[in-house]
């Protein structure tokens, strides 16, 4: 049993705050991403987890024991690191198997495990190699078979495909899905990338200045953001986020009138996925102008103003709009999300 | 737009920069070569060799026996082994001392850092001149005055605050991820720097041991003060080379240099060891 329990953890680096009050449990055997912006903090909370980076203050525990003090090589994990960290005066061999030598496995196990490791990160012809004769997605791979090789409680990554092509990422992707899947290895998984986050986790945690802002399942974060931020960061194009006047307990939203919030003040944001709309009889709905229409083949992505307001709208592609047209939009009530334009909280969801 | 340029241009552009490349290695070899060239004409050729003029490019008349001779006179091997102590000494005391003190710079960030940096290097300030009396006195009461341990012991004082700094750069150049992953797999500190950091700063530390090497192989004023009988081969020509036939001078001359030659040539493997290129 592994799962990791991070419970107040702060980070100061002089007078500037890193981390502030992180707490996150991760059930064992789950896949957790941290997502969040570059400089929110998410390797340092990976580096204080591995040890290589003391907190100011909280507690880490990994499979209910508390490892603040202990060194790196006494916490049961493995890493694998954004600049992939392979060493290279070691063959790809070597490098695999190094994890197990410093536990004094035999020669046998060794190779067993060296030779299962690279099997499944295809990396078999390599074996002999130096790293510096490989290419970058060569190296990322023989960084995970290193970190494979030892079987550990704990798995971290640390944007371990930022440094390839974007064809590439995917097909890796793709692949350490595959792979990780088969392991059932507790793993925490650092990327900015939304959509690396989305396709390979459990659960996302969203980061954002030294906070967790959301923890949740893709589709929870996705469809339900707990803050502005979430809303924005996730999502291609991001949530649409209208703020409309509240008048008696309702919002007044074009033609709509939308009950309102319970706890709302004068004002509320509409929060509106650009594809949980659809094109209504003119006059009848949210009436959207339209500035730019990109006909994108598998949808038709419209850029405008609704309020007076910038959006970003899909529509299914063979909807007949252009440039310069003003269209009516019926929103999917159940797929509205009401923030406080005050705090960028959400509010709880009313639906039944 | 991308349009063809004229063949030419590119074509003669790497082909005067090997030019400049081949004239460039030919005048640095010839800078090193010539010299030790023409000193090793000079202690071959016998006593008259030496005044020839001009001199043959080609060796004439040169024969191994003069040198021979040279060797065989009295203290002449005697203080080339106790340079190779004496320098073996600063070497290994350099390395084993020097290379910590670099690492722990390069790596731990602790109060007072710039000013030990300073006071590392001020540590030469003192010139030996003004040292020479009370370390001789202070020598003679430890038992090392008049020994190779003593005179390895001051190229070591020489020699430290170079390598202490020349390795923190060493050490600073070796990247801090692969050390912590070292650390992720299980290794502690001290196993971390003798698998990864070590290997890795291999051709930075054997610069430092050829330069620790050359101080002390060279240095002859505390090697003079502080030794009577068992000189270093430095202290020894200087005393001697004033009464000595031209020949001899070349054949010291060339006795000094040969060790440097053949210690840099030693470790030549890790001097160039750019991993998975150089090495088998
Ligand atoms: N050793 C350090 N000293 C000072 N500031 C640091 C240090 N490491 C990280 N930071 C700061 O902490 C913040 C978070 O960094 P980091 O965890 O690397 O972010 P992320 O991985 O999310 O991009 C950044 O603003 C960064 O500048
Ligand atoms: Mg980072």
């Amino acid at each position: 049993m592994a799962n990791i329990v991070i419970d107040g953890i702060r980070k100061n680096f002089g007078a500037f705050e890193a981390l502030k009050d992180i707490s996150l449990t991760i059930s064992d055997g789950e896949f957790v991403s941290l997502l969040g912006p570059s400089g929110c903090g998410k390797t340092t909370l990976l580096r204080i987890i591995a040890g290589l980076e003391t907190a100011t203050s909280g507690d880490v525990l990994i499979g209910e024991r508390s490892v603040i003090g202990l060194p790196p090589k006494d916490r049961g994990l493995a890493m694998v690191f954004q600049n992939y960290a392979v060493f290279p005066h070691m063959t790809v061999y070597e490098n695999v198997a190094f994890g197990l030598r410093m536990q004094k496995a035999d020669d046998r196990r060794v190779k067993e495990q060296v030779e299962k490791a690279a099997g499944l990160l295809h990396i078999e012809p390599y074996l002999d190699r130096y790293p510096n004769k490989l290419s970058g997605g060569q190296r990322q791979r023989v960084a995970v078979a290193r970190a494979l090789a030892v079987e550990p409680r704990v798995l971290l990554m640390d944007e371990p495909l930022s440094n390839l092509d974007a064809l590439l990422r995917l097909e890796m992707r793709t692949e350490l899905k595959t792979v990780l899947q088969g392991a059932g290895t507790t793993t925490i998984y650092v990327t900015h990338d939304q959509t690396e986050a989305m396709g390979l986790s459990n659960r996302i945690a969203v980061m954002h200045d030294g906070v967790v802002e959301q923890v949740g399942s893709p589709v929870e974060i996705y469809n339900h953001p707990a803050t502005r931020f979430v809303g924005g960061f996730i999502g291609n194009p991001p949530m649409n986020f209208i703020t409309v006047a509240v008048e008696d307990g309702a919002v007044a939203a074009g033609t709509l009138r939308l009950p309102a919030p319970a706890g709302a003040g004068r004002e509320v944001v509409l929060g509106l996925r650009g594809e949980a709309v659809a094109l209504a009889a003119p006059g009848d709905g949210l009436d959207m102008t339209v500035r730019v229409a990109e006909p994108m083949g598998s949808h038709l992505l419209l850029t405008g103003a609704i309020h007076g307001q910038p959006v970003r709208v899909i529509l299914p592609p063979a909807e007949r709009v252009r440039g310069g047209d003003v269209i009516s939009l019926r929103p999917d009530l159940d797929r509205i999300t009401w923030l406080s334009p005050e705090s960028g909280k959400s509010y709880p969801a009313a639906m039944a | 737009m991308t349009t063809t340029l004229p063949k030419t241009a590119p074509a003669s552009f790497p082909s005067s920069r090997r030019l400049l490349l081949w004239s460039g290695i030919a005048a640095l070899c010839a800078w090193v070569l010539v010299p030790i060239y023409l000193v090793a004409l000079g202690a071959f050729g016998g006593r008259q060799g030496v005044y020839l003029w001009p001199k043959t490019v080609l060796p004439t008349g040169v024969s191994i026996e003069p040198f021979l001779l040279f060797l065989r006179t009295e203290g002449v091997v005697g203080s080339f082994l106790n340079s190779l102590g004496a320098a073996g000494i600063t070497v290994a005391l350099s390395i084993l001392l020097g290379a910590p003190a670099g690492y722990a710079l390069a790596r731990y960030s602790f109060p007072g850092k710039d000013g030990y940096r300073l006071l590392v290097l001020l540590t030469r300030a003192f010139p030996l001149a003004i040292l020479a009396l009370p370390l001789t006195v202070s020598f003679i009461k430890l038992g090392l005055y008049d020994t190779v341990v003593g005179v390895g012991l001051i190229h070591t004082v020489l020699a430290l605050p170079f390598a202490a700094l020349v390795t923190q750069g060493i050490f600073l150049g070796v990247p801090r991820e692969l050390e912590e992953a070292a650390w992720v797999f299980g290794c502690t500190r001290l196993q971390a720097v003798l698998r990864v950091v070590v290997p890795l700063a291999m051709p930075g530390l054997a610069a430092t041991a050829v330069f620790a090497f050359v101080i002390s192989w060279n240095e002859v004023f505390a090697a003079s003060v502080l030794t009577v009988r068992n000189r270093t081969l430095t202290a020894y020509l200087l005393t001697v080379l004033a009464e000595s036939p031209m020949h001899y001078r070349f054949a010291g001359g060339l006795l000094l240099i040969l060790p440097s030659v053949v210690f840099i040539f030693a470790v030549r493997r890790y001097l160039f060891a750019i991993w998975g290129i150089s090495s088998k």
